[in-house]
Order: structure tokens, then C-alpha cells, then sequence
């Protein structure tokens, strides 16, 4: 039974992450083109909404290049081992209560694990293998810079976004995702990011650092396209180069919904519990509509962000990762570690 | 269902050792051995170390192999075309080593029987359990590798800077 519940999840999941990919493909060209004041892709069904499907059907027939001078094996894989480890971090999201359905208690996320927070850093941080060996084994220069560049980045923003994380399990004094969640109920402000943990500035350092581990504008450096054609997937073509796409796009779900989970109250609606009906399918799809709306909200974000800032120059981002973030985390961990030692903040 | 998992993860962990000591192009064998650390972290899963698994991927695949690998793509490094030749420092010390090891196995696979290890107790493996030990029985020892990384921490920034005053 509890495999077959399981396995429902993890096929709902996996479907629904992927139905949200094309849709945030459209999302992204219809946004980006009304913020800068053209239509965007406006033919393939009503406001083009089939567009991923056409997509979809192009990337399937496109011609697989594989360049001459190619490391065969790891050109092959490294658009495999981008999609794995995205999918693999968001096992850990809790995206709804603790349900009943037919007497049987189903919490509504896939891996409840003790050390839930560590393994989406762990997923993530193999996540850069496919950027490298993606970048190395093109055998271009133009790639081999973009995974330079990307290894770089990634490793000198996992630090800032790890610290800020830190300073929420000090507060809520538990690593396991839905645990977080459920310490954040009641009204919004017992949310991490307000009165639960005065975690705003943490909230800050964790977005930032987010936008950079998910390589999208203002840190897109390693596929800076003025630059470097594409970056490290110049060389890819048809379904390969999808799989890169797919795997951004997940990973900025993920990293919202880790977000979202830390300090933004996960599903929680973020109303006094009081006011709330007795539990049952309302409450519990409102949570749900909740956390999905909370969701699009940082994935509009994302875009949003996208066509309005500029890139980064590359010692900027250095300097902005190693002089900026880095320092303000650490100072909010510290400011953080204090105020839990005199019990002022925590659950 | 346990011994499953740790009869494959050990044919894979011989595999990519041996792919890490064989293969000629440093890239491989660099993907090979964070392959390797990732499946050491799958049998540290399989014995119910949860957190010291996590940790394993974070810090040794997640971020040691990855620089190791910028390293070796900043150097551009080729494929070696030939084997180097062993000196007689290694023909000596290798067959010691070897045996050493072997012996050191042996007597640990001869005198362990599955009763000679205790019963795990509750909450084994959960980052509450590895706090309390490091913190309260290791705290000084806890206390003194900080100190040493911190140490070594300056001591690489000072030669690295030592040319530019």
C-alpha cells in the first residue's frame, strides 16, 4: 500500500513539474515580450498557449549533432545528470498537509527524511557536473568557458545560500523540511522570513543566491549569450539541449520552493488558526492552492527579474559572492545564533 | 533488500576505484572517483548514517570533486599517452602497502562476527544524535580540528599572497 501511494507521488510529482516546465516556457516568452511591449509567441492556439507542444515536437525531430572531437560519453550524459539531480532535490518539498484519504494518513511530499534539507543541497550541488562535463566535453572554447564559469559561480554562491539556511534551522532547530512548515503555523507573521525567525535579510540572501545558482539573469554567466554563443550547451541540438532547458527550469521551481518552505511558511495560508474551517478537503486544497500559488508567484519573479536587469561583469559577481553575500550571511547566522541562545527567537 | 543494496553499490564503488587507477584521461578519472564518493555515501545510507551520507555527497562530490575537476579543465590537461615508469621508491613501497592492507583486512573480516556489534540505538544517524556527541563528548576535539583548519585556511592565503607585497 504505502508503495503504491508512493508511487502515485512520485508519478504526480514528476508529471506536474514537467507540465509546469512548458507552461513557464510560455510563461517566460509571453512576459518577456509584454514587458518589452511586443505580443510573443501568439499563433499556436488561443494566446499561443500550444506553443511548448510545438516546441516539443521541433526539439523531438531536430538532427542529434554530436561534434567530431567529443568526449562521447559525457556529452551524452551530462544533459542526463542536469535533469537527475533537479528532479531528485524536489523529493524533499512538502507541497501540502498531512491528508486522509480512506483512513489512511498520506503526507503530501515524497521523501520525509530527517536531514530532508541536506539532501536537496546534495542534489544540487551535483547538479554542476552536467554544466561541467557539458562544458569540457564539447570539446569548443566557447563551452569550455561557460563550465569554468558555471563551476565557479555555483560553488562560490552554494556558501551564502548554505549560511542562510543555516541561520532558519537554528531558528526552527530541525533539518526536516515538513517539520519547518508545520512550526510556521498560524498567522503570517509566525512565518520564518516575519515574527518566527526575523529572517528577512536571510530571505534576501537566499533569493539572490538562488537567481545565481539556477544561472539565471543577472548571474546567466556561464551561457552569457553576447559572449559565449550559449555557453556550455553551444554545441547540443534537439532533445539534449531540452534537457538543459528542462533542468533550469526545475531547478528555479526548486529553489522557490525551498524558499518557500523555509521561510515563506511552505503551504500554510498564512491565516490565524481560528479563522480556519475543521480539516478536511477545503482546508486542505486550500493549502495546497496556496503553496502552488506562492510558487508562481516566485517563478513570475524569475522572469520578471530576467528581462529587467542587466548581467553581471564577471568580477562583479565574484565580488558581489565573496565581499557581499558572503559576509552578510555569515553576520546574519551570527546575529541569528545570539538571539536563539537568549530564546528571542525560535520555535 | 539491505544486502542487494550493498552488494551493488560495492561492485560499483571496485569499479570506479579501478576505473579512477586505470583510465588515461584525467576527466574520467576524476568523474569516476566523485562516482565513487557518491556510492560510499549510499553505503553509509544502507547502515542507517543518514546525515554523515548527506554530508559525504555535499562536501565531497557536491563540492571537493567539482573543484578538482575546474582544476584539471584549467590546466587543459591531455590524455597520458604513456604509463610512467615506476620507480624504485614504488616497486618497494607498493607491495608493502598491498600487503599491509591486506593483512589489516583479513584480520578485520577473521575476528568480526555479526555479534560483536552493538545494537544501533534510537535516533542513530539523525543530524540530533551526531549534534549531541560532537558538542558535548568530542567538544574539544571538535574545538581543535576547527583551530586547524583555520590554520590552514591562513596559512594558504599567506602563500598565496606572498608575492604581491
Amino acid at each position: 500500500m504505502e508503495i503504491l501511494i508512493n508511487f502515485v507521488k512520485i508519478v504526480t510529482v514528476f508529471s506536474l513539474l514537467m507540465l509546469c516546465v512548458s507552461i513557464m516556457t510560455w510563461v517566460e516568452r509571453r512576459l518577456s515580450a509584454i514587458i518589452q511591449y511586443r505580443l510573443g509567441p501568439n499563433r499556436v492556439g488561443p494566446w499561443g498557449l500550444l506553443q511548448p507542444i510545438a516546441d516539443g515536437v521541433k526539439f523531438i525531430q531536430k538532427q542529434d549533432i554530436i561534434p567530431a572531437e567529443a568526449h562521447k560519453l559525457f556529452y551524452v550524459l551530462a544533459p542526463a545528470l542536469a535533469v537527475v539531480p533537479a528532479l531528485c532535490a524536489f523529493a524533499v518539498i512538502p507541497f501540502g498537509p498531512t491528508v486522509e484519504i480512506f483512513g489512511t494518513k498520506v503526507p503530501f511530499v515524497i521523501l520525509d527524511l530527517d536531514g530532508g534539507l541536506l539532501w536537496a543541497f546534495a542534489a544540487t550541488g551535483l547538479g554542476v557536473y552536467a554544466l561541467v562535463l557539458a562544458g569540457w566535453s564539447s570539446n569548443s572554447k566557447f563551452s569550455l568557458i561557460g563550465g569554468l564559469r558555471s563551476s565557479a559561480q555555483m560553488i562560490s554562491y552554494e556558501l551564502p545560500m548554505a549560511l542562510s539556511v543555516a541561520s532558519v534551522v537554528l531558528v526552527s532547530g530541525t533539518l526536516r523540511p515538513t517539520q519547518i512548515v508545520e512550526q510556521q503555523a498560524g498567522s503570517f507573521l509566525h512565518w520564518n522570513i516575519f515574527g518566527g525567525g526575523f529572517q528577512l535579510l536571510g530571505f534576501i540572501l537566499f533569493t539572490v543566491a538562488g537567481y545565481a545558482e539556477t544561472n539565471r539573469t543577472p548571474f546567466d554567466l556561464p551561457e552569457a549569450e553576447g559572449e559565449l554563443v550559449a555557453g556550455y550547451h553551444t554545441e547540443y541540438s534537439g532533445m539534449r539541449f531540452a534537457a538543459f532547458f528542462m533542468a533550469e527550469y526545475i531547478n528555479m521551481m526548486t529553489s522557490s520552493a525551498l524558499g518557500i518552505t523555509l521561510f515563506l511558511g511552505g503551504w500554510q495560508l498564512g491565516l490565524p488558526t481560528r479563522w480556519l474551517p475543521e480539516p478536511g478537503w477545503v482546508l486542505w486544497g486550500a493549502q495546497i492552492l496556496a503553496f502552488v500559488l506562492k510558487m508562481a508567484f516566485f517563478q513570475f519573479l524569475y522572469v520578471w527579474v530576467r528581462w529587467t536587469l542587466p548581467r553581471f561583469r564577471y568580477d562583479q559577481l565574484m565580488n558581489l559572492g565573496w565581499k557581499g553575500l558572503l559576509p552578510l550571511s555569515l553576520a546574519n547566522l551570527a546575529v541569528t545564533a545570539i538571539l536563539v541562545a537568549y530564546d528571542l527567537v525560535g520555535h | 533488500m539491505e544486502l542487494i543494496a550493498f552488494f551493488v553499490l560495492a561492485l560499483l564503488l571496485v569499479a570506479s576505484a579501478l576505473v579512477v587507477i586505470t583510465n588515461r584521461n584525467p576527466v574520467t578519472c576524476a568523474v569516476a572517483l566523485a562516482f565513487n564518493l557518491v556510492a560510499i555515501a549510499g553505503v553509509y545510507m544502507v547502515l542507517d548514517a543518514q546525515f554523515i551520507g548527506l554530508l559525504q555527497v555535499i562536501v565531497y562530490a557536491g563540492a571537493i570533486m567539482v573543484l578538482i575537476l575546474f582544476v584539471i579543465m584549467l590546466l587543459n590537461l591531455r590524455e597520458e599517452e604513456k604509463p610512467h615508469p615506476a620507480g624504485t621508491f614504488q616497486r618497494v613501497l607498493a607491495p608493502a602497502a598491498s600487503l599491509l592492507f591486506a593483512v589489516v583486512i583479513g584480520r578485520a573480516l577473521f575476528l568480526s562476527a555479526p555479534s560483536s556489534f552493538p545494537e544501533k540505538a534510537d535516533g542513530f544517524g539523525t543530524a540530533a544524535s551526531i549534534g549531541n556527541e560532537l558538542f558535548m563528548r568530542f567538544y574539544y576535539p571538535f574545538e581543535a580540528i576547527s583551530l586547524l583548519l583555520v590554520v590552514a585556511m591562513i596559512g594558504a592565503v599567506l602563500l598565496a599572497k606572498r608575492d604581491v607585497s
